[in-house]
């Protein structure tokens, strides 16, 4: 189990979901349908790419609350340059999107690192910078003048059932990717385990030779260039621009993730993780959605989740039980 | 660590002495209202500054509540929205006994309300971060989340609007000329400098920002402490919602969401320590007039809404820069090299 890296949060939040499944299986027709699955798969791309880019930075022990409104950002500088050069392809996008969004994520960066600023009140300061120039220079108008390539649907794998048709899309392809780059940097590179060491122990990590500058460019720049990505993607999905469409995104990931299992303060999460909490968010919404459930109680019941897991899987609880255990398991825990 | 540690204590020895720190934030102050003096002749007269009077409790009761979880090392991000819902609470007991009719008593049970609901939803949250060690940031962001949702929930995006005059006074009328919310406000001033100078309490918030772990070694109770943090925090969470259900007649949840941004800043900008373990009231207080000052000015001169959102978020990095760079030349100063 370990070694497919499937610790104890992974463990829980798998049981939940299976029993989840099963449960709104039996109670809704339309759950275990192929189209709903595609569905909330495709609706959920866009949360899993800022999941996994956030993931980076909170391993890195620090925390963004920005890269939402950023995204924004990102979506309407995209759109107009785009527009001003005349259409482009979906290279030429993904380019413009994710540098504009690695300058923004280095933006952080710069204030973080060089000032020595908590991360938690640059990003409330970016954020508001970021947002108040947005809706001051677009006037809060929305971009439906999109190029074509851009607001095209295009299903990866379309299938044919009798509930109607179920299209996986661009969105997941994008969104493989991008959790395959964020695993690839974190699991196969002595970079990424630089980024679990900061996050675990800064000064530990300086010692070390572990370049902190370099570092926090990197983490934030990888979460900007993931939120310019997943920028570009919600604009695909939703066909227009819209300079408040993002707006509070960030809570609703930043829950997700560390539902996920990653710490606030740095040093612990899993990319499986972020997967899972996102999803499993999503399949929450989507199961209180069919079940006819007033959508007013949808953040309510997700906060109440969240809370409990919070409770649940935080280390105070865990040395409790494990004092239940008695002694080896603490021993254990101290080696 | 122990030569920082050792320079913030000199740091703070030296402010006793002169306090140039409320010297400098007073000298702030009049230069801010010199510029928009200068800047519009309207700016300077009796109703900005009433004006200013009745806007600042509500901004300032927020602060507060958010003081004391940051001189302890954290955060608590659902100030307004456990406001918004104490609020609630309170216009909820007054529509059921009469509503704009609601006698003194049921306005005094509404009050109770309000400021219970805002204790226990501070209290469930210190509570949580105390047994379980979870970070205050996380706790506060998630319990936000259930707060907001609970708020929609009750009121389905609506709005209560509705109270009794006697309510509307607190939020509206005037005690011998001074506004009545400024009186709350303080009040609730005073009982916050006693509380972090004066009682135990205090000390183990200072103590507890400083190192928790440390705290907890010499004996002193940090799960109790910490509980009562957040459920003070709560409380004058409740009182900032009963003056703004008092002086805009109507509650809704999400109203003063974006004040969140302006608490951090007077916090930080009145000399509040990010890391915790450091902070006074009386500062923050003046730190919160200046930022006051600087959004009526703002407001008179016409200003873009979302550009004076941005020039928060820039006010902000520039404090925390100035202090960056401020703190680094003081121990270049100490130490003669860093």
């Amino acid at each position: 189990m370990r070694s497919l890296g499937i610790g104890a949060t992974e463990r829980w939040l798998i049981v939940v979901m299976l029993l989840m499944g099963v449960g709104l299986s039996l109670f809704t027709s339309t759950f275990l349908t192929l189209p709903n699955l595609f569905d909330l798969l495709n609706a959920s791309s866009v949360n899993i790419i800022f999941g996994v880019g956030l993931l980076v930075v909170l391993i890195a022990g620090g925390i963004d609350i920005s890269f939402a409104v950023a995204a924004s950002v990102v979506q309407y500088l995209t759109a107009l340059t785009l527009g001003w050069i005349g259409g482009g392809d979906w290279a030429l996008g993904l380019i413009l999107a994710g540098g504009f969004g690695a300058a923004l994520g280095c933006f952080n960066a710069f204030w973080i690192y060089q000032f020595r600023i908590v991360s938690i009140v640059v990003t409330i300061a970016t954020y508001n910078l970021f947002f108040g120039l947005l809706m001051f220079f677009s006037s809060g108008v929305s971009l439906y003048d999109l190029p074509d390539w851009l607001t095209t649907r295009i299903a990866i794998v379309s299938v044919e059932t009798a509930n109607g048709r179920a299209d996986l899309t661009i969105l997941v392809v994008a969104m493989i990717a991008c959790v395959a780059a964020t695993w690839l940097l974190l699991r196969r590179t002595s970079t990424g385990r630089q980024l679990y060491a900061m996050g675990d122990n800064m000064e530990g990590a300086r010692r070390i030779g572990v370049s902190l500058g370099a570092m926090h460019y990197l983490a934030f720049g990888w979460l900007g260039l993931m939120a310019g990505i997943a920028g570009l993607m919600q604009a695909h999905y939703a066909q227009e621009v819209v300079p408040n469409a993002l707006y509070g995104r960030e809570l609703d990931v930043l829950a997700a993730v560390v539902l996920g299992g990653a710490r606030l303060g740095g040093g612990r999460g899993s990319i499986l993780g972020v997967l899972l909490g996102i999803i499993l968010v999503a399949m929450t919404q989507n199961g209180l959605n069919l079940l006819g459930i007033s959508p007013y109680a949808f953040k309510m019941i997700v906060g109440v989740i969240i809370l409990v897991a919070i409770t649940l899987s935080s280390e105070g609880v865990g040395k409790l039980i494990g004092s239940w255990r008695g002694a080896p398991m603490r021993q254990r825990t101290a080696q | 660590m122990t030569i920082q540690a050792l320079s913030r204590d000199e740091a703070r020895g030296l402010s006793r002495l002169a306090d140039p720190e409320i010297i400098g934030l007073l000298a702030l102050l009049l230069f801010v209202c010199i510029v928009f003096g200068a800047a519009s002749g309207k700016f300077l007269s009796a109703t900005t500054f009433t004006s200013i009077a009745f806007q600042l409790p509500e901004l300032g009761l927020l602060t507060l509540a958010m003081l004391m979880p940051i001189i302890s090392g954290g955060f608590n991000l659902a100030i307004t929205f456990t406001a918004n819902l104490s609020g609630l609470a309170m216009a909820a007991v007054l529509h059921a006994f009469g509503g704009v009719d609601a006698g003194p008593l049921a306005i005094l049970l509404g009050i109770v309300a309000a400021l219970a609901t805002g204790s226990a939803v501070g209290w469930l949250m210190g509570a949580i971060i105390a047994t379980t060690g979870a970070h205050p940031i996380l706790v506060s962001l998630s319990m936000m989340i259930f707060v907001r949702g609970l708020g929609e929930f009750l009121t389905r995006g609506g709005d209560i609007s509705g109270t009794p005059d006697a309510v509307q006074a607190i939020g509206q009328g005037t005690v011998l000329g001074v506004p009545a919310p400024m009186i709350v406000f303080a009040g609730a001033v005073l009982l916050w400098y006693v509380v972090m100078s004066r009682t135990r309490l205090g000390f183990a918030t200072r103590m507890i920002g400083s190192n928790l772990e440390a705290t907890r070694y010499s004996g002193l109770p940090t799960r109790r402490s910490l509980t009562m943090i957040y459920t003070l925090s709560g409380f004058m969470c409740g009182l900032a919602g009963i003056v703004m259900l008092a002086r805009f007649n109507s509650v809704r949840v999400g109203h003063g969401e974006a004040y969140v941004l302006i608490t951090v800043l007077a916090c930080f900008l009145g000399g509040v320590d990010p890391f915790g373990g450091f902070g006074r009231v009386l500062p923050v207080a003046i730190a919160l007039v200046i930022l006051q000052v600087i959004a009526s000015g703002l407001n008179l001169l016409g200003a873009n809404q979302h550009l004076a959102t941005a020039l928060w978020g820039g006010f902000l990095l520039l404090i925390m820069v100035v202090r960056s760079i401020w703190a680094s030349r003081f121990l270049q100063h100490m130490f003669g090299k860093r």
